[in-house]
């Protein structure tokens, strides 16, 4: 099969790698460069608990091949906290429970980021639909709400 | 939250100091920072993908098994079918001394659902797995199927499964599990009004957001490692150990870490033939399911038929109660007899009822096999039960909350499988009920108290 090399940066660090031709991203993060934060759960772009973040915007890391990727900035969950220090949203998914069995909880954490650095002061409706294309299954989507206006919250205070 | 006292206040213990405190969970941090390792995120050199081959019928004879084109397949390592694996039929229970083995791990002769898995391919990268599995070639002369309960309890019907010999599950007490208490019939020849209504429901699959799988290593001393997402530890390391005849000791299970199970992974499915793969070619195997097998092949929670005799008197209290219920268990067992035997001790409900009768039946029909979720084997019962309740209270003109504080189990009071009961507190849940859901109910009833002193 032939394999075509890919570059980007995740999470601000310089990846390149030689992968099969029609890889998906999720495969390639996963299996070539073990950033496992990623998770496969339906492989048909239904579940969203593959989220990453693009060049800015929300998509499904199993229905993106790597090798489009080419030169794009990724960000996972694995590189969301800088120096040890969690950010607000990892804080507030903590506090507010809202991760039961974490399974969903990466791409849930991504898909609330995404929405915060567009709205930063969401509205609950804004919530919803921001994370309506990620699939709890266990935790219940009133907590993991609930950790997004929160952490909305905390950002609002420290700009503040 | 405000934790209330004054509930049994001279035989509680007051030294706890958890309840009503947040604790942080010990697995939390590693979720929101993507560093929980579930069974897939670990990768071993080398690492061959295991695929199954299943079957398109829901009864069929095997004829003959064909894997010569796909072994001959680029990147296919081994091909695994029913005598590759040394104790090809289990059952689950078998631990708890509950039979007979009546399940393949890979069909031998026969299949009894559509979906079953009949050969397992394993080769270098899942592609060639996916490819490989097409290519196996499977003559089946189709049979005859039943899919509904009452059909496959009828003479004639086609036998799903020659291990039990009959299409349900034989009990120690026959062919159903019993309950008897008191005499129903004269409990219904001096109620005031009788209801008798049916019940039913369909299978539900839990759809957890991680499918079923495990990763295997072998570990070079003749051990294996098996990273797996299974609910039940010990079921799936005692069941591998009799299904591939290896002590124990050479079997290391790591688990603990469930993408969301809810009862769906407490079958031993994959981790068998994942550990037979790695044994027989050396080399660590990865068996996920995909996620049309979770949705398709998992066992779903069984559907269930509930046929509930009610004889209940005008003062509100419930005189005789007959119950017959069916437990869809599809093509084999697993959990399934034990999920009907829960229901026929649960069909009393919390009730004090003088004269109760039961019957629960477990039947086998060619659909996919059920097993664990959720309560299964009593929620189905409970909706069934309450709604009934429901309807009994109406058919006498009271209200339904009141209807139940007559009938609600107190203690001292004997249960229909002659335990006394003890430490009941429903008419205290009822009392907190009403209140929070400003549903008034007469003072009688607010004085009331499951406790009695000398119960």
């Amino acid at each position: 099969m032939a394999k075509v090399p890919v570059q980007f940066t995740l999470n601000g660090s310089e990846k390149a790698e030689f992968i099969d031709s029609g890889t998906t991203l999720l495969n390639a993060l996963r299996d070539k460069i073990g950033d496992t934060s990623p998770k496969g759960g339906c492989h048909q772009g239904t579940c969203g608990a593959c989220s990453v973040i693009i060049d800015g915007e929300l998509r499904l890391s199993c229905l993106t091949l790597a090798e489009t990727c080419n030169r794009a900035a990724i960000t996972t969950t694995s590189g969301l906290a800088e120096g040890g220090v969690l950010h607000p949203l990892q804080r507030a998914f903590l506090d507010t429970f809202a991760t039961q069995c974490g399974f969903c909880t990466p791409g849930m954490i991504m898909a609330a980021k995404v929405l915060l650095d567009h709205t930063p002061d969401p509205s609950r409706d804004e919530v919803v639909e921001a994370l309506s294309g990620n699939i709890c299954r266990c935790t219940g989507y009133e907590p993991i709400i609930q950790a997004v206006l929160t952490a909305a919250r905390a950002n609002s205070q420290n700009a503040a | 939250m405000e934790l209330r006292k004054n509930y049994f206040a001279d035989v509680r213990k007051d030294d706890l100091h958890e309840i009503g405190q947040p604790r942080p969970r010990s697995d939390s941090p590693g979720h929101v920072t993507g560093k929980t390792a579930f069974f897939a995120d670990r990768n071993f050199p080398g690492m061959l993908h295991l695929k199954m081959v299943r079957s398109p019928h829901h009864h069929a004879r095997i004829r003959s098994i064909d894997t010569s084109q796909a072994e001959k397949h680029p990147g296919v390592v081994k091909v695994l079918t029913a005598k590759d694996v040394p104790h090809n039929v289990y059952t689950i229970l078998i631990l708890i001394q509950i039979g007979p083995e009546d399940e393949t791990v890979l069909a031998d002769g026969k299949v009894r659902w559509k979906g079953e898995a009949v050969v397992a391919v394993l080769a270098e990268t899942e592609r060639a797995a996916q490819e490989a599995a097409a290519k196996v070639k499977v003559d089946y002369e189709v049979l005859p199927a039943v899919f509904d309960m009452e059909e496959a309890l009828k003479p004639g019907a086609p036998l799903v499964n020659e291990y039990h010999g009959q299409n349900y599950y034989l009990y120690d007490s026959g062919e159903c599990r019993k309950v008897r208490f008191g005499d129903v019939e004269a409990g219904f020849a001096g109620a005031d009004h009788i209801l008798e209504q049916s019940y039913q429901s369909s299978p539900i699959e839990h759809a957890p957001t991680e499918t079923t799988g495990c990763v295997v290593a072998p570990e070079g001393n003749d051990r294996f490692t098996c990273y797996t997402n299974t609910q039940a530890m010990f079921f799936t390391l005692d069941n591998t150990s009799i299904i591939l005849q290896m002590p124990g000791s050479k079997l290391h299970f790591v688990g603990g870490t469930v993408g969301g199970g809810f009862g769906g992974k407490v079958d031993v499915i994959v981790e068998p033939i994942a550990i037979l793969g790695a044994k027989l070619t050396g080399r660590p195997v990865c068996f996920i399911y995909s996620r049309e097998e979770e949705m398709q092949i998992s066992s779903p929670r069984a559907a269930e038929k509930v046929i509930i005799k009610d004889g209940v008197m005008k003062d509100g209290r419930i005189v005789a109660r007959k119950v017959t219920g069916y437990t869809d268990a599809g093509a084999y067992s697993r959990h399934s007899p034990y999920g009907a035997q829960k229901g026929a001790g649960h069909y009393p409900g919390p009730y004090t009822i003088p004269n109760v009768w039961i019957d629960t039946y477990c039947v086998y029909t060619n659909r996919t096999p059920s097993s664990a979720m959720r309560g299964f084997g009593v929620t189905i019962g409970d909706f069934a039960l309450e709604v009934q309740m429901d309807k009994l209270a109406r058919l006498i003109g009271m209200d339904p909350l009141e209807f139940r504080f007559i009938n609600a189990y107190r203690d001292g009071d004997m249960k229909a499988h002659r335990q006394p009961t003890e430490g009941a507190a429903l008419i205290e849940c009822m009392q907190e009920a009403s209140r929070a859901a400003n549903w008034p109910v007469a003072e009688k009833f607010m004085a009331m108290s499951s406790y009695r002193k000398g119960a």
